[in-house]
């Protein structure tokens, strides 16, 4: 039951989102090629998982993606409607269509609590609403009691699902992630996937770096394997480790040095 | 030696007998730099703010600006503001030199650059660290301006002390603008000058020694501002 009802939940949110569509994208910074001509497609629903090696450009692909990076060449549409850069598009409350959280999470230098409400408030949700909003936002971010702490007291993995929440509140369509469980122990890992699984059963777009082959094994729909700026494969998960699909994404699975 | 001595006694009884001449001119000294420095920080902090968050065409020059300012020489700024406040100035007409009004304008005018300059070298440091986390949000220039100002708010308090220590301190725009008219735009720098000219050391040790007392106030504010931050790791 709870399964259809996601699934109709996804199919709405998949009618009011489009497919991104990268065409060409093309990144120069200082004369210096770092994205080569990217195309593909992603889904408006489902979890794509950017696999890569570091420096690849796993990082500003989701930049250009958020419309935080403009590309030198090409188009990127999607999202809510056609448009230039994806966060020209907004929902009906004004909060952006796609919402990128950082690998370093960043805090205002408020409490946890005000870090979150500081959100709501921009995007005008009635004060009425706010502490409840916060509280439910907090609780699903397991630090309930770490509400009235300043958010940059919080440890390395409270810091990061509070910003989880802080994104989650405004309901993006899509939630883009930058390696957003680096560093983190193991259980804030399994609250940041679970905060992660719910928004996808909301009908969150998520897009997720990262390094961790076992963390995409368990949570990809489709897997975007980025090798020095250029798109290499993008396949299902299972086509993904059946078959890689180049000598440079076997290596990275392997975990051997990557030939240029 | 004994003259000094005495000198320090008659300071310490004025200080202590509360003497009324003493404690106007420590009033509106406090008045006149209270008030130089709150339209100071209304001015420089958004000042600051502007200069950090907006792109614009001469933006470099005004920080250079800003910061060559900051060393603006009092009696330089009192003749200015003289200029303009004297009868024959283009603001005459309104008849405020040698008024406490014209001193809250000359350290105005002096402490404004020094708080824009501070305030701005502060929110610059954070707006490094929030740039690409209030774009993601869509903050419209305003709403990135007013936030950066509340995040940078104990820097920004502590802009503001330097500014009060700048203004308490200061004598020749004063002294320029004011007159030091006894009983009317005397304050503790002019009186200070006054009397030791005329040699009657007493007074100007009394106003010295709460001068100092201001001084110590003023850092020590700082001081706990500072840590209060640090411990909420709000610094």
């Amino acid at each position: 039951m709870l399964e259809q009802t996601n699934r109709t939940v996804k199919s709405t949110f998949a009618r009011r989102c489009k497919p991104l569509q990268f065409e060409d994208v093309v990144l120069e910074i200082n004369g210096i090629t770092l994205i080569h001509q990217i195309n593909c497609t992603l889904e408006a629903s489902g979890k794509t998982v950017v696999l890569g090696p570091n420096g690849a450009g796993k990082s500003l692909f989701l930049r250009l993606m958020t419309g935080l990076m403009e590309p030198t060449n090409g188009s990127i549409t999607g999202g809510l409607e056609e448009q230039e850069g994806a966060l020209t598009s907004y929902q009906d409350n004004g909060a952006p269509c796609m919402s990128l959280v950082f690998q370093n999470p960043i805090m205002l230098r408020r409490t946890a609590y005000e870090n979150i409400a500081f959100v709501l408030r921009h995007h005008r949700v009635p004060k009425l609403e706010i502490a409840g909003k916060v509280a439910a936002a907090l609780s699903i971010a397991r630090l309930e009691t770490r509400a009235q702490v300043p958010a940059r007291r919080l440890s390395g993995g409270e810091q990061q699902r509070l910003a989880l929440a802080r994104t989650l509140i405004i309901n993006p369509h899509a939630l883009l992630l930058d390696e957003p469980t680096a560093s983190l122990d193991p259980l804030s890992t399994s609250i940041v996937e679970d905060m992660i699984e719910q928004a996808d059963g909301m009908g969150t777009k998520i897009v997720f770096v990262t390094h961790d082959i076992k963390q995409a094994k368990r949570m990809a729909d489709d897997i975007l394997f980025i090798h020095e700026g250029r798109v290499l494969a993008h396949k299902s998960k299972r086509d993904f480790f059946k078959d890689p699909g180049s000598k440079q994404a076997q290596a990275y699975l392997d975990g051997r040095v990557l030939e240029k | 030696m004994g003259d000094f001595a005495q000198a320090f006694q008659i300071a310490f009884n004025l200080l202590w007998s509360m003497d009324l001449e003493l404690y106007s001119i420590v009033y509106l000294s406090l008045k006149v730099s209270i008030s130089a420095v709150l339209i100071s920080c209304a001015i420089g902090f958004v000042i600051g703010a502007a200069l950090t968050v907006f792109r614009f065409p001469g933006r470099r020059f005004l920080l250079i600006l800003f910061n060559a300012l900051m060393g603006l020489p009092p009696v330089v700024v009192g003749l200015m503001v003289y200029m303009v406040l004297s009868r024959a100035g283009p603001l005459g007409v309104l008849g405020l030199l040698y008024t406490p009004t014209a001193m809250i304008v000359a350290q105005t005018v002096l402490i404004t650059p020094l708080v824009a300059a501070l305030s701005a070298q502060v929110l610059q440091e954070l707006h490094l660290e929030y740039d690409e986390f209030f774009r993601s949000l869509q903050l419209s220039a305003r709403e990135k301006l007013m936030a950066l100002l509340w995040e940078g708010r104990f820097g920004l308090v502590t802009v503001g002390l330097a500014g009060f220590g700048r203004a308490i301190s200061e004598v020749g725009a004063v002294m320029i603008v004011g007159g030091n008219i006894n009983h009317m735009t005397r304050i503790m720098t002019t009186a200070i000058a006054l009397e030791t000219s005329k040699g009657t050391l007493a007074l100007a040790l009394a106003l010295g020694i709460i001068l100092i007392v201001i001084s110590l106030l003023v850092n020590t504010s700082v001081a706990l501002i500072r840590a209060k931050a640090r411990e909420a790791i709000y610094a």
